[in-house]
């Protein structure tokens, strides 16, 4: 009897070796790294080494690189930060709640059905009010995995002197990270756990000299613009994750996921017909794919597959616990399709018969529920 | 990548800094560093819940270690975000539900992102009172009633000190703040695991705990939140809604599985543990001070940390005793301010000249300290205190 199949590399990929012996080597470190004695100097040590390599990964200077707790908290700190600066922030309606939720003042710039910021709308808003702005785009969705077009909006904040935020939480082993910072972003984020390294870290990076200043005041870590300890484990394994992440998708890793997805999206056609690619038709992670299942709930779909030994998700993993609609494709326009459609998402270290095993429970699972389904109740 | 950290035979003797993670809670963790990795919030499939299994049996041990029901820990990336959740959190969710309370009383020895967090608020009107402490460290309880009224918002005590030690009387002071209808916090990160802590007894509202002060890793912590009655607070970041909207971001399952481990050894060995190191501090005290005549114990000599001495030595500035003992892990003050030149804000607190802060050494006794251990630091101490009284 094997495992799960686990098909939800979106909401946390699994731990690479790489960032696994990171964090193993540093649990035993002892000190502080704001201690001036010797241990506290060889924890400093370790995390300065750390930055050096977050910042090598995506070819930046390693002072620009500021650790957190995570993405969320990064994007709390930037977001925070332009709204104290008095700046407009407009955001793509398809962000991550940690951004769409941010604050109050959120003006949501609208995306088309095929998943992409409206640019035009982007460019109308920032015509309409000349007050600085704070424009959040993120690298590529984490729901449908479509991918932004960066170097177009970054032309655009350029224009009106907005200030471009980057959540690229899902961008390590599957998209190049070396020209993610060139587009003049005023601000970068990512996650530990999103690139195969453990849960607890993320960076926020700011490679433009903008300073958001802090959320979380305290010792004066990270420059003032973090308190707390800084968790030395974590750090170095997100860094190991990162650096082994962007090697292994240039060897061809993201090549070997984009395979496998095909694999399960022509299958998809053949066997299920019924079932529909979201955003078929633009550029996406290679190793996301959200599929519709027209009147068959996606917390349906999600718990059949479960019992069938497939971990996949409804939504994004935040949000999945409480089986609401998914703001993303209710954005994109899907209109019923949005609470009838699941995510799959290919780990770093998915099976050859990843898209076997896959096919044949969805297939099932499709053929069963549709015998008995029942239009999804609108949120 | 980084070698071998230390050489075997350096002493640590700094562990209000950071403890090193036990050998029991890094075996905890392990395995959630390998084969189980979901997200804890992916409720809907086997992987995630099992992750979320082991995160709720961590807050229970937490729960545990200070009297408190599981639902009422809310994890955080250490105290000092639950210091700032609590401070910040309490006083914007009471001035959004119109409360006319606008002081907010706290010490002057406590952390800095406690000092941070008051300060914060002031700029957005809150009234802060940062009230003094005597020289032995403590609150003096009549001048605390005297800050604390019916304007008062919230009180925040630490339970045990950084950088000095000492334990302050929360079960004298708690009830007076609680009689003005004040909300008490308490930054527990120093005490959780050494002292026993009961929220039921104390009667606290809010308390602050670190993993990494207790031997568990660095990057999680907790914000204990009562129940009953309710405390409300305003969220410091939003997203995802974890953590019942308190606090928003994926949860760090195998931190916090090291965290519960953490938290169940120190409930298990907390008292034997203070007994054994409450010796091994009197046995260095009492070299020490035999050998050096004029050494100052600084804070309250018996309210304090089994851990923890704080001397102001006669004739030697702290940062010269630790260049002649490099094999010391020692410190002058707190490990965030440590690199910084002004003199510990919390021994001038204590009435200390800058020029005698500069005397002042903190030593932190923890799990691993021996009694050989305790042999050599004394006589290198006395000797690196008298070499520098030569060459004075």
């Amino acid at each position: 009897m094997t495992g799960p199949l686990y098909l939800d590399a979106n909401a946390s990929e699994p731990l690479r070796p790489e960032a696994r012996r990171a964090v193993i080597e540093t649990l035993d470190t002892v000190g502080n790294p704001s201690s001036v004695h010797a241990v506290g100097r060889a924890a400093r040590r370790i995390l300065e080494e750390a930055r050096e390599r977050v910042a090598a990964a995506l070819g930046v200077a390693p002072a620009t690189v500021f650790f957190t707790a995570g993405a969320t908290e990064a994007n709390a700190i930037a977001l925070a930060g332009a709204a104290r600066e008095g700046r407009r922030l407009l955001v793509s309606a398809i962000e991550h709640d940690s951004v769409l939720r941010a604050s109050p003042r959120i003006e949501p710039v609208p995306v088309t059905g095929e998943g992409i910021i409206d640019l035009a709308a982007l460019e109308a808003a920032l015509a309409a009010n000349s007050r600085p702005a704070l424009i959040a785009v993120m690298a590529a969705n984490n729901e449908t995995g479509v991918i932004q077009p960066l170097a177009e909006v970054a032309a655009i904040c350029a224009r009106f002197g907005a200030l471009l935020h980057v959540d690229a939480a899902q961008v390590p082993g599957r998209l190049p990270l070396g020209g993610l910072a060139g587009h003049g972003i005023g601000s970068l984020v990512l996650s530990a756990h999103k690139a195969g390294g453990p849960k607890g870290a993320g960076a926020l990076v700011l490679p433009g000299g903008w300073w958001p200043g802090p959320l979380v005041g305290g010792g004066g870590q990270e420059r003032g613009l973090r308190g707390g300890t800084e968790p030395l484990p974590a750090i170095a394994g997100f860094a190991a994750a990162l650096a082994a992440a962007e090697a292994w998708r240039a060897a061809g890793g993201a090549e070997r996921l984009a395979r496998l997805r095909e694999e399960i999206e022509s299958g998809l056609s053949e066997r299920v017909p019924q079932a529909l690619i979201v955003a078929s038709a633009s550029s996406r992670l290679p190793n996301t794919v959200a599929i519709a299942l027209p009147a068959v709930a996606a917390a349906t779909q999600v718990m059949a597959l479960d019992l069938a030994g497939v971990c996949v998700s409804a939504g994004s993993a935040c949000s999945s616990g409480k089986v609401a609609e998914s703001h993303v494709l209710r954005a994109m326009g899907l209109g019923p399709l949005a609470a009838s459609t699941i995510r799959v998402s290919l780990p770093w270290d998915a099976p050859d018969d990843a898209p076997p095993r896959f096919l044949a429970a969805y297939a099932a699972t499709a053929g069963r529920l549709a015998a008995r389904a029942v239009e999804p109740v609108p949120a | 990548m980084h070698g071998p950290v230390a050489p075997p035979r350096r002493l640590y003797l700094d562990h209000h800094a950071t403890t090193p993670c036990d050998a029991r809670v890094v075996a905890a963790m392990l395995p959630w560093f390998a084969e189980h990795f979901g997200n804890p919030h992916s409720a809907e499939h086997a992987m995630g819940r099992e992750a979320e299994a082991a995160v709720e049996e961590a807050r229970a041990e937490v729960a545990a270690l200070i009297g408190a029901e599981p639902r009422e820990i809310v994890f955080t990336s250490g105290a000092t975000e639950a210091n700032n959740l609590a401070i910040k959190g309490a006083a914007r969710f009471a001035r959004a539900q119109g409360s006319p309370r606008m002081r907010i009383v706290t010490v002057a020895t406590e952390h800095k992102c406690v000092l941070e967090s008051v300060r914060d608020l002031a700029a957005e009107g809150f009234e802060p009172v940062i009230l003094p402490v005597g020289p032995d460290g403590l609150i003096d309880p009549e001048a605390f009633a005297a800050a604390v009224d019916e304007r008062t918002l919230l009180v925040s005590v630490m339970a045990a000190n950084n950088e000095i030690g000492v334990v302050h009387d929360l079960a004298a002071l708690v009830p007076i703040a609680k009689r003005a209808g004040a909300l008490v916090h308490t930054d527990a990160a120093q005490a959780a695991g050494k002292v026993p802590l009961a929220v039921e007894a104390l009667g606290v509202d809010l308390v602050s705990l670190s993993a990494h002060k207790m031997y568990g890793p660095k990057g999680v912590g907790a914000l204990y939140v009562r129940r009953r009655p309710r405390v409300r607070l305003a969220p410091l970041f939003s997203g995802g809604g974890q953590e019942r909207g308190l606090r928003s971001g994926t949860l760090p399952a195998p931190l916090i599985v090291g965290f519960g481990e953490a938290a169940r050894i120190a409930r298990a060995e907390m008292v034997e543990e203070a007994e054994r190191l409450a010796a091994l501090r009197e046995r260095l005290w009492s070299r020490l001070a035999a050998a050096i005549p004029g050494l100052r114990l600084n804070g309250h000599p018996s309210r304090r940390l089994a851990g923890n001495l704080n001397l102001t030595f006669p004739a030697a500035r702290a940062a010269d005793l630790i260049a002649r003992c490099p094999e010391l892990c020692l410190s002058t003050g707190s490990a965030c301010s440590s690199a910084e030149i002004e003199p510990s804000y919390v021994l001038r607190a204590i009435g200390l000249s800058a020029e005698e802060a500069g005397r002042t050494l903190r030593i932190g006794l923890g799990r691993s300290t021996s009694p050989a251990d305790i042999d050599h630091a004394a006589a290198a101490l006395i000797a690196a205190h008298e070499a520098c009284a030569a060459a004075a």
